[in-house]
């Protein structure tokens, strides 16, 4: 198999498993025991206005039938409209998911150079106490739910050592910048406003760095175990013999195919820095859709509930398919087809 | 010189016969103790799976014993303080109280009962089944059967587990149980892979077409044959998976789609803290490490049962 023939063998999957995935998420918004159109409307509502929304949004058909309503929706982008808000779920997306890529994107970020530049130093200067630290941190990163490592930093950095600011996404008085992405960061270098992108960048920061700690002394774990037991191979000995440089062994040759186990776990680690956001949103004020979902689920909003988690679900796979494509080009084992 | 050489072979004969007649069931037993023995060697050599042991030991006792061992044990409902609301950590109270009063030590330990419950209600529904669709897809590799089980597999890893589970119980009332149905419905996926994987694998092993050449049925070659190669691995997995539900609850009790109070639970107890900092920073603070000790516990005696199931059950080394 060759490369564009398994990346195409990737896609076609993750269109099965989308799909399947719509089912898995009709289903737990149909699971509910009670009546949708009371709980959209709320107790007071008439029979004749419960009629009337079981009728336009189709409840009186069969389930299979319902489901077929609410996929062609979903394909033409439209959730249906959130109880919660009162607004198409789709556009209440649009407006809070840049919030949450920002801080995804920041905390994926210092996800993988941090994991990679703590792992290499842990390796170089084995059994050292950084290592030690790295240790420790890994097993704490382990067993400290995100919301725990939230809180502790907003006490932290909120009370003891207020530096950086924790709630919210700019300072008061601080205008946002013209929405181009809806991205602060971005928008405001696009529109040159450095005073702007500095004050977005800081807000972004602690929010980023609770996402991304655990994980990342985790793959620094890694990465360092793959360095160490890549360290006494033949091949790296051979090229020592040749004269090659140091430096290039250690950060082409060595860490190349060191990075392997960490690429494939950093799929599922970006993963569960989505999910984790679900939480640390809530906690730092910060509106992305995680708390627009939270809320959702708190409030029984199901259009709102299916709208995120499909959103979520496509954003999985599309991580997915890119950490396979990754691997793939780390290792040319795969990308070439032979060997496992 | 002859007869004396069969008198010899005769006596120790004699002598075998004797021993094995006297003596199989003391064997047998020493045999079992060797093993335990080897087991033990095995999963001590890495410290930290003792220290493991012995956290989740204590709070497994703490959490059966909780009403004898707490000093409050009235604290773990409703029970309502006001005059030593907010109270720091004293001798008195060692952890603080909380806002109602209640001490919060004795709270952590009576929350120790329902995130073990859980834990187990969802390990003993989850793996099962997971283990079951697993080995079946995997057995009957290619098959209609295979491909259905292992789509719908597919869909729920492409989703984490945290994030299903939480709409799950949102759409659920919330209490303990919804929680549990909840989180088992996100775990049985993990089994099924793994369980998938070994079978594909050990279907096409000389144990198993030797197996089926001699006329065992489909049934015995599933759950005698290819089964047992594979609970090692999945006891491993169930001893971390242990402390990952019991993060998942404490998770769900976070955002209150868990234990409904008053009855206790760790993540809940964060939460309503978390009202109160900075200055009440023990009702926090106490449970949150509570949190961290006891998932620490399980993955360290996680890891060590890994490592005295690795490498031919400690049995036959």
């Amino acid at each position: 198999m060759n490369f564009k023939r398994f990346i195409l063998h990737r896609l076609l999957l993750s269109i099965i498993v989308i799909f399947g995935l719509s089912i898995v998420i009709f289903c737990i918004a149909r699971i509910i025991p009670g009546d949708p159109a009371r709980m959209a409307l709320g107790a007071t509502a008439t029979d004749y206005a419960l009629e009337n929304f079981r009728e336009e949004n189709h409840l009186n058909e069969v389930l299979p039938v319902q489901y077929v309503y609410w996929i062609g929706g979903v394909l033409r982008g439209d959730f249906g409209i959130s109880t919660m808000t009162s607004r198409p779920v789709s556009g209440d997306i649009m407006e809070f998911l840049p919030a949450t890529l920002e801080v995804v994107v920041l905390a994926a970020l210092f996800l993988v150079v941090g994991s990679i530049f703590l792992g290499t130093l842990a390796a170089k200067h084995r059994d050292s106490v950084l290592d030690g630290l790295i240790r420790v941190f890994s097993y704490a990163g382990v067993a400290m739910p995100g919301f725990v490592l939230a809180i502790l930093l907003m006490l932290l950095f909120g009370y003891v050592w207020p530096v950086i600011p924790v709630l919210g996404r700019l300072s008061h008085g601080i205008t946002s910048p013209p929405s181009i992405t809806g991205m602060y960061t971005v928008d405001s270098l696009l529109s040159g406003d450095f005073k702007t992108f500095w004050n977005a960048f800081l807000h972004t920061l602690v929010p980023a760095l609770a996402l991304c700690a655990g994980g990342m002394f985790q793959e620094a774990r890694l990465v360092r175990n793959a360095m160490t037991e890549n360290m006494g191979r033949d091949y790296l000995a051979a090229m020592k013999g040749y004269g090659v440089p140091n430096r290039l062994i250690m950060n082409k040759y060595l860490l190349k195919p060191s990075l392997i186990p960490a690429v494939s776990c950093m799929g599922m680690d970006i993963a569960s820095l989505m999910s984790n956001a679900f939480l640390i949103e809530v906690i730092f004020g910060w509106p992305g859709i995680s708390k627009y979902g939270m809320n959702g689920m708190l409030a029984k909003d199901l259009n709102a509930i299916s709208g995120v988690i499909m959103v979520f679900g496509i954003l999985f796979v599309g991580i997915n398919i890119l950490v396979d494509i990754i691997v793939a080009y780390l290792d040319p084992r795969i990308r070439l087809g032979g060997g496992k | 010189m002859n007869r004396r050489k069969e008198a010899e072979i005769k006596k120790a004969l004699a002598y075998e016969a004797k021993r094995k007649e006297e003596r199989p069931v003391t064997s047998e037993k020493e045999k079992q103790i060797e093993n335990m023995k080897k087991a033990w060697h095995k999963f001590s050599r890495n410290k930290l799976s003792v220290v493991g042991l012995i956290i989740v030991c204590l709070i497994v006792l703490g959490a059966v014993f909780a009403g004898y061992i707490t000093p409050y044990p009235e604290h773990a409902s409703a029970y309502v303080d006001f005059a030593n609301s907010s109270k720091a950590p004293s001798s008195r109270f060692l952890l603080g109280t909380d806002n109602m009063g209640r001490d919060i030590l004795t709270r952590i330990v009576f929350s120790f009962r329902g995130a073990l419950y859980m834990a187990v209600i969802v390990l003993l529904i989850a793996v099962p089944s997971g283990v079951f669709l697993g080995i079946l897809a995997g057995y009957l590799k290619g098959s209609v059967l295979d491909t259905i089980v292992m789509r719908i597999t597919d869909v729920f890893l492409s989703v984490p587990a945290l994030l299903l589970a939480l709409a799950v119980a949102s759409v659920l009332k919330p209490n303990l149980t919804n929680a549990m149905i909840a989180v088992t419905v996100m775990w049985w996926p993990w089994y099924t892979r793994l369980v998938y994987g070994m079978a594909t694998s050990y279907r096409n092993e000389n144990f198993v077409i030797s197996a089926d050449l001699i006329g065992a049925g489909k049934f015995h070659i599933i759950f005698r044959e290819i089964l047992p190669n594979c609970l090692s691995a999945i006891f491993t997995k169930m001893a971390l998976d242990v402390g990952w539900v019991i993060l998942i609850g404490a998770t769900l009790s976070y955002v209150g789609l868990g234990e409904q109070p008053p009855t206790p639970s760790l993540g809940q107890m964060v939460s309503d803290g978390s009202r109160y900092m900075p200055d009440a920073w023990w009702m926090t603070v106490f449970p949150s490490i509570a949190i961290i000790i006891i998932i620490l516990g399980f993955n360290f005696m996680g890891d060590g049962i890994g490592d005295m199931l690795s490498k031919g059950d400690g049995k036959d080394e």
